[in-house]
């Protein structure tokens, strides 16, 4: 069994809690626990090893900010700038999470039970086997996938009351890579110009087989049930979209 | 649709001297020159020539000469050759136009107003050729006071990290994907050579290059290409880049054609895509967003590293920089009018942003009256063209500079202004395998090192003329200036007098 590090996280500053991971994280532990967390930023950044880290309150700005390896389960909601820039590693966020959601992360999974601010998942990009994932349990504000250059974005809302809908509008705005999943129905003025809908094909479903089904057993859902509603896929029409803008 | 654009050069062959040797046909990128077998002749088609002197400078036998073509409109200072061509283009392709290096309008170039000091009878100057002379300096965050421990001279004061400059002149961003990987390694060589550092641009590092880390300053800008830890990890200064004086305001395309295997991976997208810089970081919209990136960084980087900022030097800087400083930026640099670019809108390019002289005056005045100008070093960057330009900066406050264009002119650029072709017939601002060979980093290298040297000593026989043996005593030490030529009001931003007085 894997000893546990329990940190008390209450009145102390994000600098010295971090100092503090990195210490711990060093000692080679492989699993610890924040309690008390409130609003310290940047957790998770510079451990660089596939530690998990249980956090139990409300953790700050940047959590995961540039961050490489480590597993981050989050009982309570994240803020702003959740996996910024990450390279890799898991975030599991079991309630909400704020703005800029994923921003150019390049790898690693995200996970959100409930829903997500403005512009979720922007600009992350791919390469090769590097591939960021985003599951978005509930519904995003505007501006989802906005730049979007690569990974998978998979929106569930799974949280709505009887005739409540996606109200996200801009998605995909200058979106040139990657694809979003997203389960119901959108119009065509929430898109952004620069994105197609279609239907999903086999190889989607195994896609989203696999990570819906991770989501499903992180949150206690049943895959198959979520999967049984209609799904649509967005997909950038040009690689290029801003090619033809210029006068040489 | 036949287009109205004249050919803007003129290339005349001096045919008794022209032995066909076809070095100019190879050496054109912008296919000018052909080899007629039947009439046994070279031709030049004229319309597509931008002036570069590639040929010139390789003809072996001189038989070339490109001239201006003098376009004799008919006279109006209004309507100049520039405007009536920037029309037709537009009316021919509905586009914004594009553009490379830096501002070519004549606003006016403070460095060429300011004029430096020297000793005379009241004091004595110094040869440096046999007296010391230290051009060291130090880049980070400066304490308010140091103390020291009572039985020694060993600092009981906590500094932040100090990265030390033998020379205050430093390669200027330039990403890789602009510039080529040949390019990239010159600098890095050199800086490394020399005792300072260069900068990777926004469009990560090769891991060739690795191994001048020590000399590296590695960029996160908006579209955060290549950021990774061991990015991260191997640099001795991470830069925020948030503006750049050529275009202000503006993000960046790297069109998908530039974007070849070894860039795609130093930038991890794929293959042919454009790389989009978007236009601000959207993690940043206040002074405190910037805060929060400036300390997610310094977490990233277990507080060892100095964290600067760079922005493009607009009307309210001195502000800017005030929030920048108390942002926890360890370096702030400032790029004014005259900063390059590979791309830009020339519209933006000409129009937007302010003198460098100008900016670095009001910013270095603020930082000293806010009292707060110790938290951290200032670097200048925009139209640096000689070690006389550096001195006048450092003596108006800067601690250090960044030369970019200087740098590639060093290696052969005659600022053709067709980096954003990706077609550079010098071999710089390509990624096209073929053309990147015509930078030999060996060479490359010595170019650059040599310039640096040459600014060096030039920087010291401006110091000991003023009878000042260090850098340091020079920095913000604007008594050291005069202006000519200037009104009052610009004398009063720059904190000068006037000549004679």
């Amino acid at each position: 069994m894997k000893e546990i590090v329990t940190i008390d996280a209450k009145d102390i500053l994000y600098r010295e809690l971090n100092a503090k991971l990195r210490q711990v994280v060093s000692n080679g532990t492989q699993k610890i626990e924040l309690r008390n967390v409130y609003g310290q930023r940047y957790i998770g950044t510079d451990l660089d090893k596939p530690v998990e880290i249980e956090i139990f309150g409300t953790p700050g700005n940047d959590l995961g900010a540039f961050m490489d390896s480590p597993r981050i389960i989050v009982h309570g909601n994240a803020q702003d700038g959740c996996g910024n820039t990450m390279n890799n590693g898991e975030i599991i966020i079991h309630g909400h999470a704020g703005d800029i959601l994923g921003l150019s992360a390049r790898g690693g999974k995200i996970f959100v039970r409930e829903d997500v601010g403005y512009r979720a998942g922007i600009h992350m990009k791919e390469y090769q086997d590097k591939k960021p994932i985003v599951v978005i349990g509930g519904t995003a504000q505007d501006f989802l996938g906005e730049y979007m250059a690569g990974g998978i974005m998979i929106l569930l809302g799974l949280n709505f009351k009887e005739g409540e809908r996606h109200n996200t509008n801009f998605i995909g705005t200058g979106m040139h890579g990657g694809v979003i999943y997203m389960r119901g129905e959108v119009q065509e003025f929430q898109l952004g110009k620069e994105i197609g809908v279609t239907e999903l094909n086999e190889d989607d479903y195994l896609v989203l087989k696999k990570l819906v089904g991770e989501f499903a057993s992180y949150f206690n859902y049943n895959t198959e049930e979520i999967l049984k509603h209609k799904f649509i896929k967005l997909f950038p029409l040009y690689l290029r979209p801003y090619g033809r803008l210029y006068a040489y | 649709m036949k287009t109205y654009l004249p050919p803007k050069f003129i290339v005349e062959r001096n045919d008794s001297r022209c032995i066909r040797c076809e070095v100019c046909v190879n050496q054109c990128t912008f296919d000018i020159h052909s080899y007629d077998i039947e009439d046994d002749e070279i031709k030049s088609c004229e319309e597509n020539c931008v002036g570069c002197h590639r040929c010139v400078v390789f003809c072996p036998t001189n038989a070339l000469t490109i001239r201006r073509n003098p376009l004799d409109y008919r006279e109006n200072y209004n309507w100049r050759p520039e405007v009536i061509e920037d029309i037709i283009k537009q009316s021919e392709t509905g586009g914004v136009i594009l553009t490379g290096m830096g501002n070519d309008k004549s606003y006016r170039v403070y460095w060429d107003h300011l004029v430096l000091n020297a000793s005379q009878v009241t004091n004595p100057s110094i040869d440096p050729l046999r007296e010391p002379m230290e051009l060291t300096t130090y880049l980070g965050q400066k304490p308010d006071k140091v103390e020291f421990k009572s039985d020694s001279l060993e600092l009981n004061t906590d500094l932040a990290p100090q990265v030390k400059l033998d020379v205050p002149v430093m390669f200027s961003a330039m990403s890789y994907g602009a510039v080529s990987l040949n390019v990239h390694e010159s600098m890095a060589r050199a800086a490394t050579e020399m005792g300072t550092l260069w900068n990777t641009g926004e469009g990560g590092l090769h891991p060739k290059l690795y191994k001048y880390g020590d000399n590296t300053i590695v960029q996160v800008a908006s579209g955060r290409f290549g950021v990774h830890p061991e990015y991260l990890d191997v640099a001795r200064i991470v830069e925020i880049k948030i503006g750049q004086g050529a275009k202000p305001g503006i993000g960046g395309h790297l069109p998908g054609e530039k974007v070849g295997a070894e860039v795609s991976s130093t930038r991890m997208i794929p293959k042919g895509t454009d790389a989009l810089s978007p236009a601000p970081q959207h993690d940043i919209y206040s002074i405190e967003d910037l805060a929060q990136l400036v300390y997610a960084l310094k977490e990233a980087t277990n507080y060892t590293k100095p964290v600067c900022v760079k922005i493009a030097a607009v009307h309210n800087s001195a502000a800017i920089a005030s929030g920048m400083v108390r942002a926890g930026a360890d370096i702030i640099v400032l790029d004014g009018l005259r900063g390059s670019t590979g791309a830009a809108p020339k519209i933006i390019r000409d129009n937007v942003g302010i003198p460098i002289e100008l900016a670095l005056a009001s910013v270095d005045d603020r930082l000293r009256q806010e009292g707060i100008r110790n938290q951290a070093s200032v670097v200048i960057a925009g139209g640096i063209r000689s070690s006389g330009d550096v001195a006048k900066a450092i003596a108006l406050g800067a601690d250090a500079v960044y030369i970019g264009t200087a740098a590639l002119i060093a290696l052969g650029c005659t600022t053709c202004q067709q980096c954003h072709t990706g077609k550079c017939a010098w071999g710089i601002c390509t990624t096209d395998p073929r053309l990147m060979k015509r930078v030999n980093p060996d060479i490359g290298t010595r170019r650059l090192s040599n310039l640096l040297r040459g600014w060096s000593l030039e920087l010291k026989d401006i110091l000991g003329g003023m009878g000042i043996n260090a850098l340091e005593s020079l920095r913000g030490n604007r008594l050291q200036l005069r202006g000519v030529g200037l009104t009052d009001t610009e004398l009063e931003i720059l904190g000068v007098r006037m000549a004679g007085v």
